[in-house]
């Protein structure tokens, strides 16, 4: 009997490591954010963060925050969709494919320091528009240029997914739409978007939740003017360490999460 | 390109191209630069490379990061290859599918959650921020990707091959070392080569744990470009593209040769 315990726990010896990490880095982290959200800044057991969080101040911030993820998920899909069809059309596609995949190995930050050169009041963009005779403007601290870099920065992750289903469609549906007289936009819209749709579902859930979340660039190319519930975390833990109030709004950002992760399920995983 | 599309749909083409790669040799051009500025090309120098080569400090900090990368790749690829082995043979489908979600979360989760959870975390447990800590994370969010990595090997790995081993007296120990790993290896090395390639980009979650003594280079390129321009971060962006290219060229062979079902696209 005793022989036979310790055989068994030798035998399962291996398990721990992996165990004691999703123990430690896993569980624990989500708990602890949901715990220290229940403390207020000098550390009393206080409810004040969620009433907090439920004045116009904060829910102007996770609706502005929504918005600004809404513009820059719908314009990323409106560009990456034509993208990834043409680039189906294309020989050597696999090739295409990985040219357009090389930039988002790239660090995030020097892009988005690409574009503080670029947008700068002497950069490219503005002797571009000076040329155009339309004259300087102030582009770098704006919402634009918050919601185009964001876009770039986004684009080949929406690509990817789009262009693997598009790249899975049987050519002869397409021929037995038109066969059967649907025009281009019928078939589009009857037989070739519905087939992707899984496609398109994982590109906007891999674009949606880091445009909620990623500080780095709201802090680099839109100033102070952009708040999104990520910068604010940010603010909330580094800047003003109030961890109680980040905690509770990293809670909202948690729930989000599980909410578009339900809505965007699709059966196969795009990892 | 296909003879079927037209010049329209080639030019749509072209400019997409254009915009992805346009900023990042406007980058690479403008570390040549003699002047200061990234809006004036005065002339050809290399002037910000001897510049970078010179500052003992970046030097420090590289170094910091190549350790880091190398040891919580090393790590991770161990306690992810037996995560995959723990799941592959848990029995119950149920236990399968639980080990494989609170496998994913850390893939799912946004770098600002993970960041400030590990921060509380960290200074719960009375663990200093520096070295230490930022080699924890990055341990902690590069295993749930070597598992991925590994996992589908195991999968296609036909169970009368260890059977086999079994019944002509190999112990538990040799099934896994002569038989399970040489089989899954392939996994294993695009496990470990995608912990490196996380370690060296991850900012934010580093930027929250990292503490004031100690640096990588993409929180050191953050705290410089807040700081705005400065063409020595240009010659620092060529040779990391330099280096990125590499990544990609490995990675192609990798998944080339291996026919491992990676993902491609980097994390953010």
């Amino acid at each position: 009997m005793w022989i036979q315990m310790e055989n068994k726990l030798t035998k399962n010896l291996y398990l721990f490591p992996y165990l004691l990490w999703i123990a430690l880095f896993v569980i624990a982290p989500i708990l602890l954010v949901l715990y220290y959200s229940f403390f207020d800044i000098e550390g009393n057991l206080s409810l004040i963060n969620y009433q907090k969080f439920f004045t116009p101040v904060y829910l102007k911030m996770t609706f502005s925050s929504f918005w600004y993820a809404f513009l820059i998920t719908a314009i990323s899909l409106l560009i990456a969709y034509p993208t990834a069809y043409l680039l189906t059309k294309t020989k050597h596609k696999q090739l295409w494919l990985l040219l357009i995949i090389v930039p988002s190995w790239i660090n995030l930050l020097l892009k988005a320091y690409a574009f503080i050169g670029i947008f700068g009041t002497y950069g490219a963009a503005n002797s571009f528009l000076n040329l155009m005779g339309i004259g300087s403007q102030q582009i770098l601290f704006t919402d634009f240029s918050f919601i185009f870099v964001s876009v770039y920065i986004f684009i080949p992750f929406m690509i990817l997914p789009i262009f693997n289903s598009l790249n899975e469609l049987n050519p002869t549906l397409l021929d037995a739409a038109n066969d059967l007289g649907a025009s281009k936009w019928t078939t589009f819209r009857r037989v070739i978007f519905p087939l992707t749709i899984d496609g398109v579902k994982s590109g906007c859930q891999v674009v949606f939740i880091p445009a909620l979340s990623l500080f780095m660039l709201t802090r680099l190319i839109a100033g102070n003017r952009v708040i999104t519930l990520g910068t604010s975390i940010e603010q909330h833990f580094l800047v003003t360490q109030d961890w109680g109030m980040g905690s509770t709004i990293a809670v909202f950002l948690i729930i989000i999460m599980v909410v578009i992760m339900v809505v965007t399920n699709t059966r196969k995983r795009g990892v | 390109m296909d003879k079927k599309m037209t010049p329209l749909s080639k030019l749509f083409l072209l400019v997409i191209f254009f915009i992805l790669y346009a900023p990042i040799f406007f980058l690479v051009i403008f570390s040549f630069n003699s002047g200061e500025t990234m809006y004036d090309f005065k002339g050809f120098s290399l002037e910000w490379y001897r510049e970078l080569f010179q500052d003992t400090r970046l030097l420090i900090i590289v170094l910091n990061t190549v350790v880091v990368a190398l040891l919580s790749a090393l790590i991770s690829t161990i306690i992810g290859v037996l995560g995959a082995l723990a799941i592959h043979q848990a029995k119950k489908r149920q236990t399968k599918n639980t080990l494989l979600s609170l496998n994913n979360i850390l893939i799912v989760s946004p770098d600002v959650i993970i960041g400030a959870s590990f921060l509380i975390l960290f200074t719960m447990a009375g663990i200093k921020l520096g070295f230490y800590s930022v080699l924890l994370s990055h341990i902690a969010f590069s295993i749930p990707i070597v598992v991925l990595m590994v996992l589908p090997k195991l999968m296609e790995m036909s169970p009368t091959l260890i059977d086999a081993a079994r019944d002509l007296g190999a112990s538990r120990w040799n099934v896994l070392t002569k038989v399970i790993i040489p089989f899954i290896i392939p996994g294993i090395f695009a496990g470990f080569f995608m912990a490196l390639t996380y370690s060296f980009d991850d900012f934010a979650v580093t930027f929250f744990v990292t503490g004031n003594g100690f640096s990588t280079l993409s929180v050191e390129i953050y705290s410089l470009a807040r700081r705005g321009i400065s063409l020595n971060i240009n010659a620092l962006s060529a040779l990391l593209f330099l280096f990125t290219m590499l990544l990609v060229v490995i990675y192609y062979f990798i998944t080339q040769r291996n026919k491992v079902n990676g993902m491609g696209v980097r994390k953010h």
